[in-house]
C-alpha cells in the first residue's frame, strides 16, 4: 500500500466520519452528548406526510381580471395568503402560484405540523380586505392611552427606548403609535394601482386611482386630513401610511417615498389584491395527522433499516471479503447520499423514502454485478488484484446502461408529474448518480489497495 | 440447462398470464382511489373505544345533507368515511358530531377535485409513454455494435415487451385484488408501476449486456450464446432480487399500513421483472432472429 493511497484512505475515512456526524438529526447528536458544531446543525426537510400537516390547492378564477394584469394579480393573492399564513407561526409554510398554462392558475399552500385545518381553510379562502384609514384626533388617542394600564405604557416607552434611543414620554407616545379610524373608503372604490416612474429622478412610485364614488370620498378624506397619515390595510393589517400633502380631487393620487423598485411593486401588488379580489376555489385538500406521520415514518425507518442490515449479512455471507468492503462502501453510500439530502435539500417524503431504498437496491445490484465478475474473472489468476481491473471493466457497461436507463425515467418523472411522483424520482435519481460513483470510484479503490496487500493472495476469501 | 429450447413454454405460460390480466381488466377494471377519481375520505380514531358503526352512520345523516357514503372500520378504534365530496363545512359538521360523543383524533382528511385526479391519470400515461420512447432509442443506440443476426432495436423492443409483460400482470392481479378484497389504486400504485418500468427494464439490459459482449467475442450459434449468458447471468439476476425483496419485505411487513399496497405492488412487479428479463425478454430474442 503506497503512502499516497494511505492518504487518500485516510481522507475517506475522516470524511465518512464527519458526514456521519453530519448526517444524524441534531437532537439525536445531542442526546448521545456528541458536541455538534454549528456548520453540521442543519435538519432533514420532512415532507407533509411524514410530520404531519394540511396541503391546500386552489383554482383561481380571473374571469374578471385583464390578460396582462393575471400574473401579477396571483403575486399579490399569493403575498396576501403569505401574510396570513404567517398568522399560524408554522416553519417554512409554502404558498406558491403555479401557472397550468392556458391562463389558469393555481395557488399552492402547504402547512406543516400541528394547525387546526378548518381555522386555516377558512382564513385563506376569505377574500382580501382593503380599506383606508385617517388618523384618529389627538383627543382620542389619549382616551385610549389613558385607559391603558401604566405597566403597559411604561413597557411601551422601554421599548422605544431600546429601537431609537430616544427618550420619550407618556405624552409622545401618539407619535410612535400612529392609531387610526376607519372610513368609508374600502377595495370596493378603488380601481387599481400602477408602479411608476418620476420623470426626472426615475425613482419608482405608485399611482392609484379611484373610480367614481371613490373619488368624491377620498376628495373628502383628503381635505380632512392635509398634512396627516392615511393608512391601507389589507387584512386588517396595516401596510403602508402615506402622508396627504393636498386636496386631491379627480380620483388619481401618487404614493411616494424611499421605495426601492421590489418595495413599490410589491405595494401596488397588494393595492391591486385588495381591489380586484381573485376568486378562489379550493379543489384539493389533504390533511395528515402528526400521529399518522410519526407512527409512519418510524416504522418504516425501523422496517428500512432492518432491511439494510440484512442485505450486508447476505452480501458478507454470499462474498465473503469483498461483501465487507461493499458492505462498508454501501455505509459511505449512505452517509453521502443523507448529506446530500439534508444540503440540498430534499424534502423528504414517504415516496421519497421508497426511492432511496430503490437506489440501494440499485447500488447493490452493481456491486453483485461486479462480485459475479470477479468470480469469473479469478479463475486462472493466482492473485486476486488482477482480477479486479477486468471485473470492473466488464461490468461496467452493464452498470451503466441499467442506472441510465432508471436515470432517464427519473428524469422525465421529475419534469412531467408533481408532488408524490417526484420526490420519489428525485431520490432515486440522486441515489443512482451517487450509487455509481461509490462502486465505481470508493469500492473500486478499497478492492484495489487490499488486493494489493497480502490479502489478494488467497484467491478464495475474495467471493464465494 | 438450456433455457432457450423451452421458449415455447414460457411464452404460453406468459400469454396465458397477460389474456388473464386483461380479462381481468375489462371485466372488473382498477378500482381506482380518489387521487385517480376525486372525492374525499376522512380517516378517524376515537381513543377510548369505537361506537357502534350503525350508530355513527346515523350521525352523520343527521349531521350532512348529502349522505350517500361509506362508512368502513379501520384498525380496532378507527373509522374510514369515503363520500363523493365533502366540503369543508361538512368535514367540520361531522368532525363535531363524533367529538361530541367522545375524544378523536383525526388521523386523515383527504378532499380531492375532479380535475386533479384526470390530471394525474395524464401524468402518469404520459410519463410511461414517454418512459417506453426514450428507453428503446437508448437501447438502440447502446446496442448498435451488435446489430446481428438481430438489429440493435430490437432489443428495445424485447426489453419493452418484457415490460409490458411484467405491468400487465401486474396491473391484472390488482384488478383482481380490487375486486374481490377492495383494493384502491392511488398514486402510490402509480410510482409503484414506475418503479417496476425502471427495476424491469435494468434486469433486461443487465442481461442483454452479457450477450452483447458475448456476441462480440464468441463466434457460436445465437441460441447458444443466448443460454451461456443466461447461465452466466442468473445469479446476479437472483441475488440482486433477493437483496431487493429483503427491503422489501422488511418494509412491508414492518413499515406500516401507509405505505403497504405501494411495497406490495412493487413486491410483485420485481418478481416479474426478474422472471421476465431470462424468460421472456432473451427468448423473444432468439425468435426475432429465427424470422
Amino acid at each position: 500500500m503506497g503512502t499516497k493511497n494511505l492518504i487518500l484512505l485516510g481522507c475517506i475515512l475522516i470524511l465518512t466520519l464527519l458526514g456521519g456526524l453530519f448526517i444524524l438529526p441534531g437532537r439525536l447528536a445531542d442526546e448521545i452528548g456528541i458536541e455538534t458544531p454549528e456548520f453540521l446543525k442543519k435538519e432533514y426537510k420532512l415532507g407533509l406526510d411524514l410530520q404531519g400537516g394540511i396541503h391546500l390547492l386552489y383554482q383561481a378564477d380571473l374571469s374578471k381580471i385583464k390578460e396582462e394584469e393575471r400574473e401579477d394579480a396571483m403575486n399579490g393573492l399569493r403575498d396576501v395568503i403569505e401574510r396570513r399564513v404567517d398568522f399560524f407561526g408554522v416553519e417554512e409554510p409554502l404558498v406558491q402560484v403555479q401557472n397550468m398554462g392556458d391562463d389558469k392558475y393555481r395557488l399552492i399552500v402547504e402547512l406543516a405540523g400541528v394547525i387546526d385545518p378548518d381555522e386555516a381553510v377558512d382564513m385563506i379562502g376569505e377574500t382580501p380586505y382593503l380599506d383606508f384609514r385617517e388618523e384618529m384626533p389627538e383627543k382620542e388617542k389619549k382616551q385610549i392611552l389613558d385607559m391603558m394600564p401604566e405597566e403597559t405604557i411604561g413597557q411601551m416607552i422601554k421599548n422605544i427606548k431600546k429601537e431609537t434611543g430616544e427618550k420619550v414620554e407618556k405624552k409622545d407616545l401618539p407619535k410612535y403609535f400612529p392609531m387610526y379610524n376607519p372610513t368609508k373608503l374600502t377595495g370596493e372604490y378603488f380601481k387599481r394601482a400602477r408602479l411608476e416612474f418620476d420623470q426626472t429622478t426615475m425613482s419608482p412610485y405608485i399611482g392609484i386611482e379611484f373610480n367614481k364614488k371613490g373619488s368624491k370620498i377620498f376628495e373628502e378624506l383628503t381635505e380632512k386630513n392635509i398634512d396627516k397619515q392615511i393608512a391601507i390595510y389589507i387584512d386588517n393589517q396595516l401596510i403602508s401610511a402615506p402622508v396627504v400633502q393636498e386636496k386631491i380631487t379627480g380620483g388619481k393620487a401618487q404614493i411616494t417615498g424611499q421605495f426601492t423598485v421590489e418595495e413599490a411593486k410589491a405595494l401596488s401588488r397588494n393595492l391591486n389584491a385588495g381591489a380586484l379580489p381573485v376568486q378562489i376555489e379550493i379543489i384539493s385538500q389533504q390533511n395528515v395527522g402528526p400521529s399518522l406521520g410519526e407512527e409512519s415514518i418510524e416504522k418504516s425507518l425501523v422496517a428500512g433499516l432492518a432491511g439494510i442490515v440484512l442485505i450486508l449479512l447476505f452480501m458478507i455471507l454470499i462474498y465473503r471479503f469483498s461483501g465487507l468492503l461493499a458492505a462498508f462502501s454501501l455505509l459511505i453510500y449512505a452517509i453521502i447520499l443523507l448529506s446530500l439530502f439534508k444540503l440540498i435539500p430534499v424534502t423528504l417524503t414517504l415516496s421519497g423514502i421508497a426511492g432511496f431504498i430503490l437506489s440501494l437496491g440499485m447500488a447493490v445490484d452493481a456491486n453483485i454485478l461486479v462480485f459475479e465478475r470477479l468470480r469469473e474473472e479469478k479463475k486462472g489468476v493466482g492473485n486476486i488484484y488482477y482480477a479486479i481491473n477486468n471485473a470492473f471493466f466488464r461490468a461496467w457497461t452493464a452498470i451503466r446502461d441499467g442506472n441510465l436507463t432508471t436515470l432517464i425515467i427519473c428524469v422525465i418523472l421529475f419534469f412531467i408529474a408533481s408532488g408524490f411522483v417526484q420526490g420519489f424520482a428525485l431520490t432515486l435519481g440522486v441515489g443512482i448518480i451517487v450509487s455509481m460513483f461509490t462502486v465505481m470510484v470508493v469500492m473500486k479503490f478499497f478492492m484495489k489497495i487490499f488486493g494489493a496487500t497480502k490479502l489478494g493472495k488467497y484467491n478464495k476469501i475474495w467471493t464465494r | 440447462m438450456n433455457f432457450i429450447k423451452y421458449s415455447n413454454i414460457y411464452f404460453i405460460l406468459s400469454g396465458t398470464l397477460i389474456l388473464f390480466s386483461i380479462v381481468f381488466l375489462f371485466v372488473f377494471g382498477l378500482k381506482l382511489g380518489i387521487d385517480f377519481t376525486g372525492g374525499s375520505i376522512m380517516e378517524i380514531e376515537f381513543e377510548k373505544e369505537r361506537p357502534k358503526i350503525t350508530e355513527l352512520r346515523s350521525d352523520i345523516k343527521k349531521s350532512i345533507k348529502n349522505s350517500d357514503f361509506t362508512l368502513q372500520e379501520s384498525g380496532s378504534k378507527g373509522i374510514i368515511l369515503r363520500k363523493n365530496t365533502i366540503s369543508e363545512k361538512d368535514h367540520k359538521k361531522i368532525v363535531e358530531a363524533f367529538g361530541g360523543k367522545e375524544k378523536i383524533v383525526e388521523k386523515r382528511f383527504e378532499a380531492i377535485g375532479p380535475i386533479i385526479g384526470s390530471e394525474l391519470k395524464k401524468d402518469t400515461i404520459f410519463s410511461l409513454f414517454f418512459g417506453f420512447i426514450f428507453i428503446t432509442f437508448y437501447v438502440a443506440i447502446v446496442f448498435r455494435r451488435v446489430s446481428r443476426p438481430v438489429p440493435s432495436w430490437q432489443y428495445g423492443i424485447a426489453a419493452l415487451v418484457a415490460l409490458f409483460h411484467d405491468i400487465l400482470i401486474t396491473c391484472g392481479i390488482f384488478a383482481v385484488f380490487g375486486h374481490f378484497w377492495g383494493m384502491e389504486v392511488n398514486v402510490p400504485f402509480a410510482a409503484a408501476l414506475l418503479t417496476i418500468l425502471g427495476y424491469s427494464i435494468n434486469d433486461s439490459i443487465v442481461v442483454f449486456d452479457r450477450c452483447r459482449e458475448n456476441l462480440i467475442r464468441s463466434k457460436k450459434e445465437f441460441n447458444e450464446i443466448l443460454n451461456n449468458s443466461l447461465k452466466q447471468i442468473l445469479a446476479r439476476s437472483l441475488f440482486t432480487s433477493i437483496t431487493t425483496l429483503i427491503v422489501l419485505f422488511a418494509l412491508y411487513f414492518f413499515g406500516g399500513e401507509t405505505i403497504s399496497a405501494f411495497i406490495l405492488t412493487m413486491i410483485i412487479g420485481i418478481i416479474l421483472g426478474t422472471y421476465s428479463s431470462i424468460f421472456v425478454a432473451t427468448p423473444l430474442l432468439y425468435k426475432f432472429a429465427r424470422r
